[in-house]
């Protein structure tokens, strides 16, 4: 029997380590490592590797090839890379492999080689070419980071939901620097780098210097540096051949190392063993393997969930062992059996053999109803294979409008995207599509398929009334509303007419369309207004002043005020303003003016139609007691007493509500007895009110 | 925190800027305005725009067209539908939500109220039981029955807290926002109108503060105020003695502080002094507003307005010309006053006689100008006003199945929701008493002269959820008013509430809190 210790080596004083090889790779490369871009994914997963033809000067006279393998080296896909120049590979969280070129354009594949979508880091990026890129895992998925030529920095923290970040200046960096990398603090995504013997962090909105803890002195270069999994810690290499460790906020040093070496090391990594409290960096060189370890760390970060796990079997295509597991595990269908069938169903619609009806009658029979599973993404996956007709059948089995209808948009099927987007009741959505329809159809085609929709055409209305009158007045032209079209005259004569000319012809045109309506009564009041405008012009001529956009009301009584008697009465007549009305119009007129002489020859006319009370309630608000007095005798019996009491004649108020026998006056004139001399005046009054009893 | 203006923005040494803001076009045009004059020299200043309740693809496109979409680095929605008034109240304080609803065939405030109710239920649980009347009504519950089948699988399993819920249309009863309302609250608001629960008061009634003299007063009016819950709701003329006795019982409780002999005593006795000098601020406060309240009320042109009004509600006169609304004209009151007059007589009256109508419509367009022809034909669309069809009046039957004018009303000690306006029952509020007891079957005549489908559904809970009442337990209703509700109408259903015998409390919800002059100003057009 073999020494169980024979293999293991010293490591410094207390731990010792052994070398096995724990599987061999099944790949059979064609291409020596070094001279590829290669990227492998957490947790075990693909390696991507990207032959690099562009890195030495030679002429890229073949195309490179993309080869992904698995874990363990089995070839899961190869593919000639037709795009430009890549910088960087790496995986994302969700094992899509991000491939970032030289212009900025990031090509997004899938575990089989499938392209995915790609997108673009910005202009700045594109203008001065990317220098330098990272591919960097957060809690919020997975981000990819750029140095460009101008040494500046831009990122983005999720590509998933992508907002992309520029970050700020870096003062006086002239050149890339020695080394940087990305870190997660806080939520936030920083990026730290050095620059001869500073390190500086930058974030959303500042650059600031920073100064590790305890670093041995005489430092002039970093050369690499090295950041854990979990972001916690940090590991630097100085050109003095000294290896720093400490916590990744620069706040806490863990130990240090001399190597005495100080060639640039190829690579630096953070490494630990599952359970293990162990941590320690691990470098390279060409040919030498260095592992520094540091004190026991005691949180373990379980970041393989079984979401991912599960993830992974999906991408590989394993879906009978993935609802195995989620049985098992007894996992709630939403985040379970319902997701894998989903993802399944994805699949499914890519065999392309089989039938659209098939195809759509299966997945329907296996999903069913089976809550959290979205239709409309196995729809979309359907038509992205180029089976429109199969996504039209998948989507009528989606309860979310929301989700059918920007598929439906994409597949040109706008009129069913309108009837599902009203069904949705979500005006927002109907807008959205009818902003496509209105580009895509001819006007005529536009206006029939609104004609049909109600609820659609009555918001298209309001927003032609924000946008597009022009377009509105096309709408009420084609039902045939003419009492909308009415209004709309009436609105343009005040909104896009200055000139009097234009005003009248618009309110012509409104009062036509109100004939039309057979709105009798609106076409008439239009008229009039027309009517009055042109008065009012005339008397703007004829006696200065400002008389256009008054009421007719006000124009009477701006003549009266203006001692233009004749003129009011002129006009009273022709707009036929009721009498009682016009009483009231003057009489406020005369006693705003004070003139109480034409307003007592007024009231001698002929017999008031509105009563003499006004009268009094007029001159006692101007304070003229006296002008008062003469009509409180002229008012009726009814309001009689309420008369007397507003001139102040308490005694005589009396006497009348004692005359009429009035309970109410009674009380009335009682209330008011509050003066010293009102003493026998509400004597009277008591006696008069236990006399009524009596009998 | 500032207010959204045009112009440069204020100077603030910031480096993010989050406009929050409802998708409307013009406050777009106002944030393009903005971005537009930031000071290029200055620093940088990143812009975030956040939409209430929700993003709007043409708010975003209006922003683009004004060349400024692109400044904003988060365009996202914070979904604020219901907003909290009270303990009893919520309210999406959408002004324009009628007008939009009921005038341009726009409902996406119904579209809101249907995901506010949603959130409602995914906090409070899945109410069994639908019930509506209306149009708008019926389409908010087929929105919420959609939202829910697109929910399946999150089951909700939240004990519910309502037993039902009662989605009213305001078109249902427009009578009742056009009357004054008399409770206290519903007169602070008609006076002096209430603003997102504060209202503005002329400062001459209240202690004079150190500064700021010669400015409105505002204060804030909510149930934390103990003396406003008491009071808020019951009539104005049953306040007076409330305040009065509320005086006596404070100043009793000052004079304790000679009776307070031990140092326990007076140590008690302090301990309590923070909240009898608020209690005394508060009820010097109300006091004040009852006294400028009064004012009002003992005004003769007051007392004329509400004669008629009475009149109309009661069956009397509505079918003629009526003296006082023409004197209104002559003597040109504001016009929204007179619009309202005239609309609740159109509503007394099934819709006015066409020559009455006209004639009212050519004394107004002459008095006020010829442009409120848009607002006549408005309020015409509404239903507000409307000529007679049919040459039927339905008020009367409606009025009197549904017991709407009591003629013995106790405002003090009220035995009936209509001391809310002394004499008349709001209609809205009567639906909801009888739905709940003896049921809607009793007045199938009625609801079908009311405009709108009336309709039930059912959301079936899981088993384990279903409440088992104890005897004497109340149920809980939500209300939910589409297209707003008075305060005189919140009073009377917290009457309801408070019944002994009443069997239901009310939860109240509502598109906007509103009284009948911001109704009809929100209707008004000025073309100029």
């Amino acid at each position: 029997m073999d020494c169980y210790t024979a293999n293991w080596n010293p490591l410094g004083d207390s731990a010792f380590y052994r070398k096995y090889e724990l599987y061999s790779m099944d790949w059979d490369l064609k291409e020596e490592l070094r001279d590829c871009l290669v990227a492998a994914a957490p947790y075990g997963g693909p390696i991507a590797l990207l032959r690099n033809p562009w890195r030495k000067e030679k002429a890229a006279s073949v195309r490179p090839v993309l080869d992904i393998y698995s874990a363990s080296g089995m070839p899961l896909a190869s593919l000639l890379w037709k795009s430009g120049p890549v910088v960087s590979l790496g995986w994302s969280a969700e094992e899509e492999l991000l491939c970032v070129q030289e212009d900025g354009a990031v090509l997004v594949y899938g575990l089989h080689g499938d392209f995915r979508r790609h997108f673009s880091m910005g202009n700045e990026v594109l203008q001065n070419r990317v220098l330098d890129a990272r591919i960097f895992h957060t809690e919020f998925g997975s981000g990819v980071a750029i140095l460009t030529g101008a040494h500046r920095f831009t990122l983005s923290a999720n590509v998933g939901d992508l907002k992309l970040r520029r970050m700020p200046e870096v003062p006086g960096l002239q050149s890339a620097p020695s080394c940087w990398t990305t870190l997660c603090q806080d939520r936030v995504a920083h990026i730290l780098l050095a620059v001869g013997p500073d390190l500086y962090l930058l974030d959303h909105a500042a650059c600031s210097a920073v100064t590790p803890p305890g670093l041995a002195p005489g430092v002039s270069s970093f050369l690499q540096m090295a950041v854990s999994f979990t972001y916690r810690h940090l590991a630097l290499f100085t050109d003095t051949g000294y290896i720093w460790m400490g916590t990744a906020s620069l706040k806490e040093k863990l130990c240090e190392f001399n190597c005495n070496i100080r060639a640039p090391p190829k690579q630096m990594v953070w490494c630990s063993r599952p359970r293990s409290k162990e941590r320690a960096v691990v470098v390279a060189w060409e040919r030498r393997l260095m592992v520094v370890g540091d004190a026991p760390e005691s949180i373990q970060y379980k970041q393989l969930t079984i979401q991912v796990l599960l993830d992974r079997l999906v991408l590989r295509r394993l879906y009978p062992l993935a609802i195995q597991i989620c049985e098992y595990l007894r996992l709630p269908e939403v985040q379970g059996v319902s997701r894998i069938l989903a993802h399944w169903a994805c699949y499914k619609v890519q065999q392309k053999d089989v039938s659209d009806e098939d195809v759509a009658r299966a997945i329907n029979q296996k999903l069913g109803d089976t809550p959290g599973v979205s239709y409309s993404d196995i729809a979309a996956r359907a038509y992205g294979c180029g089976r429109t007709e199969l996504a039209i059948k998948l989507l009528e089995y989606e309860p979310r409008s929301g989700e059918q209808v920007p598929l439906l948009l994409k597949m040109k099927r706008s009129k069913l995207a309108l009837s599902k987007a009203i069904e949705s009741g979500d005006t927002d959505l109907v807008f959205t599509v009818l902003l496509h329809l209105k580009n895509e159809l001819n006007r005529g085609d536009f206006f029939m398929t609104l004609r049909n929709q109600p609820m659609a055409l009555s918001l298209y209305r309001q927003f032609c009334k924000h946008q597009e009158l022009e377009t509105l007045k096309d709408l009420y032209n084609q039902d045939d509303n003419h009492q909308e079209l009415g209004s709309f005259h009436i609105r343009a004569s005040y909104a896009t007419e200055e000139r009097i000319e234009g005003r009248v012809a618009a309110l012509q045109t409104a009062a036509d369309a109100f004939y039309k309506a057979k709105n009798e009564f609106a076409a008439k009041a239009t008229e009039d207004q027309m009517r009055l405008l042109r008065l009012q012009r005339r008397l703007e001529d004829e006696l200065g002043g400002q008389f256009l956009d008054l009421s007719l009301h006000d124009t009477v009584t701006t003549l009266i005020l203006g001692g233009h008697n004749k003129r009011a009465e002129q006009l009273a007549r022709d707009f036929r303003i009721p009498d009682k009305r016009l009483w009231w119009l003057k009489l406020t007129a005369l006693a705003d003016l004070e003139d109480w002489e034409e307003l007592e020859k007024f009231s001698k006319s002929k017999k008031s139609p509105i009563g003499y009370l006004p009268f009094v309630e007029i001159c006692m608000k101007q304070h003229n007691k006296y002008e008062a007095k003469k009509y409180a005798s002229r008012v009726g019996p009814e309001q009689k007493v309420k008369a007397l009491l507003l001139v102040g004649d308490v005694a005589q108020a009396a006497d009348v509500a004692i005359e009429h026998r009035n309970e109410a006056e009674l009380s009335l004139v009682l209330s008011h007895c509050t003066g010293a001399t009102d003493g026998a005046t509400a004597d009277k009054i008591q006696r008069a009110r236990a006399q009524a009893q009596k009998k | 925190m500032f207010t959204l203006k045009g112009n440069r923005l204020p100077a603030a040494d910031v480096k993010n800027i989050i406009f929050f803001v409802r998708p409307r076009l013009e406050l777009m045009d106002i944030i393009a305005e903005n971005v537009l004059s930031e000071d290029r020299r200055g620093p940088v200043r990143d812009f975030h725009i956040l939409f209430v309740p929700r993003r709007s693809l043409l708010c975003e496109q209006r922003l683009k067209d004004l060349g400024v979409l692109g400044s904003f680095i988060h365009r996202e929605e914070y979904s604020l539908d219901l907003i909290p008034f009270d303990g009893d109240l919520l309210s999406m304080e959408s002004e324009g939500a009628f007008k939009e609803c009921y005038l341009e065939g726009d409902q996406t405030s119904l579209y809101h109220a249907a995901k506010g109710l949603m959130t409602l239920q995914a906090l409070y649980g899945t109410i069994p039981q639908i019930f509506g009347k209306g149009e708008c009504a019926r389409q908010v519950a087929n929105m919420m029955i959609r939202m829910k089948r697109e929910f399946t699988g999150s089951q909700n399993s939240i004990f519910p807290v309502f037993d039902n819920l009662l989605l009213l249309d305001r078109n249902v009863d427009l009578l009742t926002p056009l009357a004054t309302q008399l409770t206290y609250e519903g007169l602070i608001d008609e006076i002096y109108g209430i603003q997102n629960s504060y209202a503005k008061l002329p400062p001459e009634k209240f202690a004079p503060k150190k500064q700021g003299d010669g400015e409105a007063k505002k204060l804030q009016l909510n149930s934390a105020e103990e003396l406003y819950a008491e009071i808020r709701d019951k009539n104005f003329n049953a306040v007076g003695s409330v305040l009065s006795k509320k005086a006596k019982v404070i100043s009793a409780a000052f004079e304790e502080r000679h009776n307070a002999k031990t140092v326990g005593e007076i140590k008690q006795f302090v301990s309590q002094l923070p909240h009898m000098q608020a209690a005394r601020g508060s009820l010097a406060n109300h006091t004040s507003i009852a006294e400028l309240i009064k004012d009002v009320t003992t005004s003769e042109d007051f007392f004329d307005k509400l004669t008629v009004e009475q009149e109309f509600m009661s069956g009397i006169d509505t079918d003629k010309v009526n003296n006082y609304i023409e004197d209104c004209i002559a003597q040109k009151h504001p016009l929204i006053k007179v619009l309202r007059l005239v609309c609740l007589q159109s509503v007394c009256n099934s819709g006015l006689k066409q020559k009455v109508l006209d004639y009212y419509k050519r004394e107004i367009l002459q008095t006020y100008g010829y442009e409120h022809i848009l607002t006549l034909y408005n309020l015409e669309k509404a239903g507000l006003l409307k000529p007679q069809t049919g040459g039927r009046n339905n008020y009367p039957t409606i009025r009197k199945t549904l017991r709407l004018w009591m003629d013995d009303v106790n405002e003090q000690n009220p035995t009936d929701i209509s001391y809310v306006y002394s004499g008349y029952a709001p209609l809205s509020v009567r639906l909801a008493q009888l739905l709940s007891r003896p049921g809607w079957r009793s007045i199938e005549e009625v609801l079908r002269i009311l405009p709108g489908p009336h309709f039930e559904e059912r959301q079936p809970l899981p088993t384990g959820l279903q409440k088992k009442r104890q005897p004497g337990e109340n149920r809980v209703t939500l209300i939910f008013f589409l297209g707003g509700v008075t305060f005189a109408e919140i009073a009377a259903l917290r009457f309801l509430s408070q019944l002994e015998d009443g069997g239901t409390e009310y939860v109240i919800a509502t598109t906007k809190l509103m009284n009948g002059s911001s109704w009809i100003e929100a209707l008004m057009e000025k073309p100029f």
